[in-house]
């Protein structure tokens, strides 16, 4: 079963390596936005200072939302999906292992590129840690939790429209507690609270959203 | 082995087809012949438990599938209208990867040796012509032969005449080692013959 979940982590990210703009145009997405804040608002450190966590984390939202829509498009269009439904390991081991590709493909990325996203805003250095962090045990629940809304929206025409509306209310616990922590560390106090809650809630979506979106999946594709 | 046992299926409102029963044991073959839009793929995707029917059940070796779940698909192969190929793959991953998913992983030598077999060039498979995508989704038979339950829906379509032959050699070959293969096709095939057939229309 490893081994099978294995395999398709492998393929999702060789099939991203092939199509390599996938991943910048969602990076793009992610840079532009979050640089176009500083423009408007204009040039005042303190406020760029105060808003700087929650832009990014907004930014990540949004560009983690936005290749959504393939997760699974792809593989119900060309028959991969049925082929899955019918392999060796029960499909909510499947669904795991590609919102693990999904996220190492759309939520890494960002993890790693924050830091230099929050220069922009004049973040104090201390922070970047912190920021990274919020990202790197938030950004695996958007990928989770937005399975869920792909495959209920899997074979939908106007889709792309009706997975935001679905899913961006969901992201909203994930948006506080992500930008709280940065806050709470920009207030000199310590994030830890919020990190953890963050950590509870990465670990309650790996455990019950696969069994989810695999029996949505399973609606969808009859 | 394969048990149907009174299954109707409804889409979209309609009733399609009901009251269909058959089993199908060990070296058996099964024609499921009907019009368009009979049912025929509807029948093939609950038999291989994608579909659930509004009535009935399918049972494997005495067991429900729906039951069995990977039990029972791990006992099959499906190769549907979709070639379940990916396009920025050649057609050696594609069937690598296949083979690992369903737990029977293949040597190199073996997938190398069924693709030659079915001429199919090492190109991603978004090259390939529509003929020849299928002889690669074909492939996955040549590397199934051990599983006992064959279900293909229209599996000589978009085919040459020398291509489908060589894939009624591999169902007459399955089929004498005790296997068992549902089928559906519109062409009519030297196969034919030897099935049993279940006529949609009727029912």
């Amino acid at each position: 079963m490893l081994d099978i979940a294995r395999t398709l982590v492998w393929r999702d990210l060789l099939l991203a390596l092939r199509r390599r703009s996938d991943i910048a145009t969602a990076l793009l997405f992610f840079i532009i936005v979050a640089s176009l804040f500083p423009l408007g608002v204009g040039a005042e450190p303190n406020l760029l200072r105060a808003i700087a966590p929650g832009v990014i984390w907004v930014a990540a939202l949004l560009s983690s939302m936005l290749s959504l829509g393939r997760l699974f498009a792809g593989d119900y269009a060309d028959g991969t999906l049925e082929q899955l439904m019918l392999g060796a390991a029960p499909l909510g081991v499947v669904v795991a292992a590609k919102s693990f590709a999904h996220w190492v493909v759309s939520g890494l990325p960002l993890v790693l590129i924050a830091p230099v996203i929050a220069l922009q805003y004049d973040v104090a250095a201390p922070l970047y840690g912190v920021l990274a962090l919020s990202l790197l045990l938030g950004t695996p629940v958007l990928s989770i939790i937005g399975a869920i809304g792909a495959a209920l929206t899997l074979g939908l025409r106007g889709g792309g429209v009706l997975l935001s509306l679905l899913v961006l209310p969901l992201y909203v616990p994930v948006l506080i507690l992500g930008a709280g922590a940065v806050d709470m560390a920009a207030a000199g106090l310590s994030p830890a609270g919020q990190l953890e809650l963050l950590a509870a809630m990465l670990i309650m979506a790996a455990a019950f959203a696969p069994w989810a979106v695999a029996a949505a999946l399973r609606i969808s594709a009859e | 082995m394969l048990e149907a046992g009174e299954l109707e299926c409804e889409r979209g409102g309609r009733t399609l087809f009901r009251g269909v029963s058959f089993t199908l044991a060990g070296g058996e073959l099964l024609r499921i012949a009907g019009p368009n839009g009979s049912g025929k793929t509807s029948l093939l995707r609950i038999l291989c438990g994608l579909l659930t029917p509004s009535r009935g059940e399918v049972r494997w070796r005495g067991a429900s599938v729906r039951r069995l779940a990977e039990e029972y698909s791990r006992q099959l192969v499906y190769i549907g209208h979709a070639s379940a190929l990916k396009d920025d793959l050649t057609p050696y991953e594609n069937l690598d990867i296949a083979g690992r998913l369903v737990g029977v992983p293949a040597s190199t030598e073996a997938l190398g040796s069924a693709l030659a077999a079915l001429a199919v060039p090492d190109l991603p498979v978004r090259k390939l012509s529509q003929g020849q995508r299928r002889r690669a989704a074909l492939a996955r038979l040549l590397m199934s032969q051990r599983l006992p339950l064959w279900l293909l829906d229209e599996p000589f379509a978009a085919l040459d005449t020398a291509a489908a032959a060589y894939a009624e050699g591999l169902i007459a070959r399955h089929l004498e080692t005790g296997g068992s293969v549902v089928y559906t096709t519109h062409q009519a095939a030297a196969i034919d013959s030897r099935a049993r057939v279940i006529d949609l229309a009727a029912h």
